[in-house]
């Protein structure tokens, strides 16, 4: 293992990592809204609502990724005329929007399911409790649902978030020049495959180390009922007999 | 514990066993890969057979080395890591002869050789593009070469360029129009054809045999070869079988083979059943 070589490609890897990180949080944040309306809709109690929303998580959750990325990119480039009618071939032009849309779409579908199971776990006591201090259904979400939702949701969502810094490889196959498509033309020039996959391995171990502590921080945050309550400060000035 | 034991044993034995082998092979069987993506030289069928040029040639070969021939479809971006790691003996799939490529493995004598250049749409700015139907040798005609390259320099300016990684094809591009188009690397030739149609590049390059299939096609007949094609150098010396470096008596046998199929016109006949291009065929 020659270890000048890795490192040197680590730093031309490292060009990736703002292109990997772009794709990751603009889907995760993107996704996230998406999955809420999705939840939402699925917990309506409106027939229509709940049944697009199952229909979408149901494709979407279904078939790989790789294949949406597919069709989304090679698809939808054969409707070229159509699509330019609608005024939209611009946005699917580029690989970086289409690699965005299908990693969004994606992780919308597993995030509002996620979602859906943290606000049907939230205890129905602590909700009639809210109800009976008088709250209208919107505090009522604002201040009680949503809170304890999210904080049970969080463990599963950290999961889809890991898997989604992952996820964004698969836009190198549209030609979009992240990590591992860095990583691929590297090996073209190289023929070193092992060095340099190991290098972009341990690329996506640190950002996903620093993702899970990020989560690990906001989980402990949220659960300040977990800990021992803070210790009495000792006060300095002496006491007022 | 002893179940570890004769578990480990076995693997030791087993691997004594092949490494015996190893020691004075016999070919019997040669693995072959090919891409599978890159007409005509070697592609799929709609019923997923590998067909084309080289899976013919292989087989034909094969049948002069008095070998059992297997080929298997590898994606181009690892064709030549799995070489050596061992997945298979030899690597058919448009290969060209490159200073690269030699560093880390070894080629038998080249069975085809054709241009490389520009594909465009009929309506597109880089029909300009000089020197259309000549052909110039990097080396051989390198003055004007040169000038050719240069003429192309200010047409190119900024257009988007689309082209097959780990190619002879993308090491040309960044060698000489880094910085002046976008180069956009895609996993097949198919691909970037696609995006050459739907108005995503305004051009690819690559070797015309390959432009020169994908024109055939009715939803490409708008596709054409703009400006000069080229060889030599950096394209490449020629197309041919990349085996390992150790392998010395295969290459001697594919080498022979070679050298008998073009003698008789076997390789002739079929670069003229596959090829609407002409490929120059080497004594």
């Amino acid at each position: 293992m020659d270890l000048a070589f890795m490192a040197e490609t680590f730093v031309k890897l490292l060009e990736g990592v703002p292109l990997t990180l772009k794709l990751a949080f603009s889907s995760v944040a993107l996704g996230a809204v998406f999955a809420m309306l999705l939840a939402l809709m699925r917990m309506s109690g409106v027939g229509p609502l709940d049944w697009c929303a199952r229909a979408y998580v149901f494709v979407f959750r279904g078939t790989p990724l790789l294949v949406q990325v597919f069709l989304i990119y090679y698809g939808l480039g054969q409707f070229r005329p159509t699509l330019q009618e609608l005024g939209v071939w611009w946005f699917f032009r580029e690989p970086y929007w289409c690699a965005l849309t299908a990693l969004t779409l994606n992780t919308a579908a597993y995030a509002s399911e996620i979602i859906r199971g943290g606000l049907q776990a939230v205890p129905h006591g602590q909700v009639e409790a809210a109800r009976a201090c008088g709250m209208s259904r919107a505090t009522l979400f604002r201040r009680i649902v949503f809170p304890i939702a999210v904080r049970q949701a969080l463990p599963g969502y950290g999961n889809e978030v890991v898997l989604m810094v992952k996820a964004t490889s698969l836009a190198s196959i549209i030609t979009m020049m992240e990590v591992t498509g860095i990583a691929h033309k590297l090996i073209s020039q190289t023929f070193r495959a092992v060095e340099i996959f190991i290098c972009a391995g341990a690329i996506y171990l640190i950002l996903n180390f620093l993702v899970t502590r990020a989560i690990m921080a906001l989980e402990w945050w949220l659960s300040p009922h977990l800990r021992g309550a803070p210790e009495p400060r000792a006060r300095l000035e002496p006491a007022h007999v | 514990m002893r179940l570890f034991k004769a578990f480990g044993l076995a693997l030791l034995s087993g691997a004594l066993a092949t490494g015996a082998a190893a020691q004075g092979k016999k070919w019997e069987t040669v693995k072959i890969a090919t891409e599978g993506a890159y007409a005509p030289w070697n592609f799929s069928t709609p019923q997923g057979k590998l067909d084309g040029f080289e899976v013919e040639l292989a087989n034909e070969l094969c049948r002069r080395m008095n070998v059992k021939c297997e080929v298997v479809a590898q994606d181009w971006d690892g064709i030549i890591p799995a070489l050596q790691a061992g997945k298979y003996d030899a690597i058919m799939a448009g290969m060209n002869v490159t200073p690269k490529r030699e560093e880390v493995i070894q080629f038998s004598r080249v069975y085809a050789a054709g241009p490389h250049g520009w594909g465009a749409m009929k309506d597109s700015p880089l029909t300009k593009l000089e020197g259309t139907g000549q052909i110039l040798h990097l080396e051989k005609d390198a003055d004007a070469a040169k000038r050719t390259i240069e003429a192309w320099k200010p047409v190119l300016k900024g257009k988007t360029i689309g082209v097959q990684g780990s190619t002879t094809n993308s090491a040309f591009l960044e060698k000489y129009f880094k910085g002046v188009v976008e180069i956009r690397e895609y996993k097949t030739t198919e691909q970037h054809d696609l995006d050459l149609a739907a108005g995503r590049i305004d051009g690819i390059y690559a070797a015309h045999s390959s432009i020169a299939a994908t024109m055939d096609k009715p939803e490409f007949k708008n596709m054409q070869i703009v400006g000069a094609g080229m060889g030599g150098d950096i394209l490449g010396a020629g197309v041919a079988v990349g085996m390992r470096k150790a392998d010395t008596e295969l290459k001697k046998m594919f080498d022979e083979a070679i050298n008998a199929a073009i003698k008789d016109g076997t390789i002739e006949n079929l670069t003229s059943k596959w090829f609407k291009i002409k490929m120059i065929p080497q004594a």
